[in-house]
Order: C-alpha cells, then structure tokens, then sequence
C-alpha cells in the first residue's frame, strides 16, 4: 500500500510542479472556446429546449479538458520516464502490477478532475447552469478521466518517441473527442453520422455527465454507464496485461 | 547457505542476437563478486535479468531464493540495483528523490538512513539540491544512495565508476567495501581492472553470452598469467636456452620473459652467468587481471 501511495502521490507532485501547463493553460483554453463559439453562435443554435448554446457547451467544454489532461498525464509521465530511463526506479521495486497501473490512472483522474472543476468555476461567473443530478456528474468525469488515463497508459507504454504520442493524441484522442458532441447533440446530426457517433464511446460520457447538468440527454444514462463502464473494464484488463507482460518496459 | 543469486541455464535473445547463452552462476551471501567482459558481452543483459527488467527466453533466477518473476515483489525487495545509465528524474531534489525510492518500498519514514547515507556518499551539502544542477559524479552517486535506501541483502552496481574522478572512485569503493564488510552481498560490473582485481573475491567473465570463466580471482591470477621478468643487456644477446621463454619480440636491449614462479628467476640468473652476460637492470612484475582478460577475451 505504501509503494502505491507514493508512486500515486509522485505523480501528482509531478504535474504539481509545473501546474502553469498542466492545470491552468487548459482551463484558459477552455475559457477561450466558450467567448469564440458561444459569441458566434448565441442565439443560432438551440440544442435543448430551455437551455442556452452557451450553457449546453460548458459541460462539453468541462468533459473535453477532464478527458484531453487525463490522456496527457499518464502518457507524457509513462513516455519521459521510459525515454530518459528513470523508470527505472519504479520498475525495479517491489509494486506490484494493479499498484503500477491504479497509481498512474488515479493521478491522471486528479489532474483531469481538477481542470474540469477548474473549468466548471471560472465559467460560472458568465454562465449559468443546472446542477440536476450532481451524482452522475461525479460519476461520468471519474470514469472518463479513469479511461483516458488508462488510454494514456496504453499509449506511454507503446510509444518510443514523443511524436509517437502527439500521433496517438492528435489522430485518435482529439477527432473522438470533437466529434463526440462536445459542441453539438448528435440529433442535429444527419442520421448517417448519428447512428456514426454511436460506436464513439467518448460521446456517451460527454452525454451522461450533461445529463447530470440538465437532466436530458441524448440516450439514456444507464446505458451511457454501461457502455463507458464496459470500455473502461476492457482498456484496464488490456492495460494490466501488457504490464503484467512487461510489454516494451521490460524488454 | 542459500546463495545470494542463482542463476540457472539463462538464456535471452534481441532477435537475431544471443545476448546470453546458457548462464549458470551462483553467487554466495557475503561475497563481493566482479562480473567482467568487453562491451556487449552480455554484463548488463544479465544484471537486467537479476532485476527484473528483462524477462530469460529460458532458465530460472533466483534472488536469496525468491524467483525473479514469480515471486518478483520479494526478490526486489532483496535487491539493490545502480544501472550504468546516469538516469535521474528532472523534476525533484535528492532528497525528494530519495524519499520517494524509499516510500516504493513501503518506507515511510527512512530519513535517519537516508541522512546516513547522504553522509556517507559525501552528499549533504546537495540534499536540496534538483538533480538537474549536477555534476554526473554526484548524479552516479546519487544514484548509489538509491539503490540503498531498502537496505537490500544483495547490491548490484553495472559500471558505478565510468567517468567518476579518481578520488570520488576510491571514497565510493571504500563505502562498497564497508556494505560488504556489514555482510551486503555485492555485484560489480567494471571496466577497471585493476579495481576488480583489488576489490573481487571471485570473477566471472562473459565472452559472447557464454559464461568463459569463474573462480576465485587468485586462482585466477596464477592460473592464466606467469611472472614477468623485464631484462636490460648492454651490447649483448639473448643466451639461446633463454629463448624459449620470450614473453614477446625482443625489442633493443630489452627482453621480457614469461616465468613460471620466483624459483625460475634464479635458473635464468644462472643461464646468464655462465654465458658470460652483463645484466644493466632487471624488474620483476606480478601478473594482473588485466593479462588474464585480455589472453581469455583472445582465446590463449
């Protein structure tokens, strides 16, 4: 339990350290996003009947940080620490494989929790929004920053270089994200690319966590929980594997 | 006893490369063991196998009796490892650094050793200090103090003394020899012969992934390399019952001949009496680990 903690609370030292990058640039971005698009698009869209554009963007906005910082934590840690070799240290002490894995995913969730919250406070003085049902809030960002940090793990572990995880990032990570509804619900899709958008599993965890704003959703949030739940288990007994393995960590 | 590392029929391969060949070693609680060979013998491949870092294509190691794989979290608590990289983590201090290696182990509160072992590697005044800010000496020994922060029964250090100055070298052996004087069993990889030479009990040398020798380094020495007696002749010649015995090609002079023990010295003093020759100076060498490397990596 010890070594746990500590590799948990190493990680979260570690972006700690350089909180200007890793928390407070992206809710600046985040803030960026909401003055351009709901300047633009105000009062054109209607998304859900009674809620403004600009309320129904802030948790889509919230949701793309969590899950955008939760990938970036675990995947920049894993890739620079096996690139300048100080995994070393980790992966000669005695932690086992579950207390590797849950230590690098549990930070990435602070980190992702914490620019969402981030996000969520430093909007609320311009935008306000429903809380209907805090719980599914919580629950959605937990399990969406949980994925993408495990995802983050996939990718640290399978990547050599830097540019192989700004690939991963930009070419899988990003274009799942935008095209998940974070600014549109996927009913003001052609039907092709609705039915499309139902094989992204980020568009149910955009979808149950506004649910715990608004109350409406695109699809039920049981469902969403049983999709985003099930992709998470498959990716974490995938992850353990390759650990347990000691795929490209011990040659 | 049981030994400290056992290492039974281990071999690796890096594709179409064998690393390693059928390695049997063990290595006794309490010994201070050198592990020598040329680059790319298979020396770190080996040691990454008794840590854990890589996983043998076939054969079984053993770590005070707890196996590498299957029982890994006992087997690295019994270790201690200072890799040949000089890696360090960017974002902390050597302390922070420090107590972060011990909470690994499930060491909480580890300061007084960590203190002691601070003091003892010369590195108190840069406790605070990020390890960005030095010198790669420091950073070598910083990454020694990590490898003992558990106290581990068993201490593997892979090439702890490249490009460390000469006086840190002899403070950090004098520390390595105290950890096995306190009954530490050690491993050493080095390229300095002459520091396995004074420091090793027993050599093992790697050619090729194949294990070529192991025994006690003085046995070692006798075994392998013969006295050396260095002549110098004004204006004279090699008696012809001498010849035999030239180490190598005579150079002006000078002869270097090969001797089997300080009893043959006296035959060749006599040889040279009777034929009438004028000896100007003469030295008489002890054998040294470095001959014997370089006669076994050549195949004498």
């Amino acid at each position: 339990m010890g070594g746990f903690l500590t590799l948990f609370y190493k990680e979260i030292l570690r972006f700690r350290k350089v909180a200007f990058q890793t928390v407070l640039a992206p809710i600046l971005t985040a803030m960026l996003y909401l003055l351009i698009f709901s300047h633009v698009l105000s009062g054109r869209v209607s998304v859900y009947p009674g809620v403004a554009y600009s309320s129904f963007l802030i948790p889509g906005l919230a949701m793309m940080s969590l899950l955008q910082n939760s990938f970036a934590n675990s995947s920049s840690s894993i890739a620079q620490s096996k690139i300048t070799g100080n995994i070393v240290f980790v992966l000669l002490t005695p932690l086992t494989h579950f207390q590797f894995y849950l230590a690098y995913v549990l930070a990435s969730c602070v980190r992702g929790l914490l620019v969402a919250t981030g996000v969520l406070l430093a909007t609320s003085p311009f935008v306000s929004i429903p809380l209907a049902q805090p719980a599914w809030v919580f629950l959605f960002a937990f399990m969406g920053s949980a994925m993408l940090g495990t995802l983050g793990m996939l990718a640290g572990i399978w990547a050599e270089k830097f540019d192989q995880i700004a690939a991963f990032q930009n070419f899988i990570i990003i274009p799942l994200t935008f095209l998940s509804g974070v600014f549109y619900s996927i009913h003001s899709l052609p039907d092709v690319w609705q039915q499309v958008s139902k094989f992204n599993p980020f568009f149910y965890m955009i979808d149950g966590f506004r649910y715990g704003f608004f109350g409406v959703s695109d699809t039920s949030p049981y469902s969403s929980l049983m999709i985003v739940g099930g992709a998470l288990l498959a990716l974490s007994c995938a992850t353990l594997l390759l650990i347990k393995r000691g795929y490209k960590l011990r040659a | 006893m049981l030994p400290a590392i056992e290492v039974r029929g281990v071999s690796k391969a890096y594709g179409a490369v064998q690393a390693l060949s059928g390695i049997d070693l063990d290595v006794a609680q309490g010994e201070f063991f050198g592990l020598l060979g040329p680059n790319g013998a298979g020396k770190t491949t080996l040691i990454s196998l008794i840590a854990g870092l890589a996983r043998a294509d076939a054969g079984s190691v053993r770590v005070m009796g707890h196996h590498v794989v299957a029982q890994y979290q006992q087997a690295r608590r019994s270790l201690g490892v200072v890799p040949q990289e000089l890696v360090f983590d960017p974002f902390f201090s050597v302390r922070e650094t420090l107590r972060l290696q011990s909470g690994y182990y499930g060491l909480r509160r580890n300061d007084d050793w960590i203190d002691e072992i601070l003091e003892r590697l010369d590195l108190v005044s840069k406790a605070d200090a990020n390890m960005r800010s030095l010198s790669g000496g420091m950073k070598r020994r910083v990454l020694v103090a990590q490898a003992l922060v558990h106290k581990p029964p068993v201490i593997i250090l892979d090439e702890p003394t490249a490009g460390v100055d000469v006086d840190l070298r002899q403070g950090l052996w004098e520390f390595i020899r105290q950890l096995n004087k306190d009954g530490h069993t050690i491993v050493l990889t080095t390229h300095y012969l002459e520091e396995a030479e004074s420091l090793c009990t027993r050599i093992g040398m790697l050619k090729q992934g194949s294990m070529v020798v192991l025994e006690s380094t003085e046995k070692l020495l006798k075994r392998f390399s013969a006295l050396k007696l260095r002549l110098r002749m004004v204006g004279e010649s090699l008696p012809e019952s001498l010849q035999p015995l030239l180490a190598a090609p005579a150079s002006d002079g000078e002869w270097v001949l090969a001797l089997r023990d300080c009893a043959q010295v006296e035959d060749v003093l006599a040889e040279l009496r009777r034929s009438h020759r004028e000896i100007a100076g003469m030295e008489l060498t002890q054998p040294d680990l470095e001959e014997v490397f370089m006669s076994i990596m050549r195949g004498d």
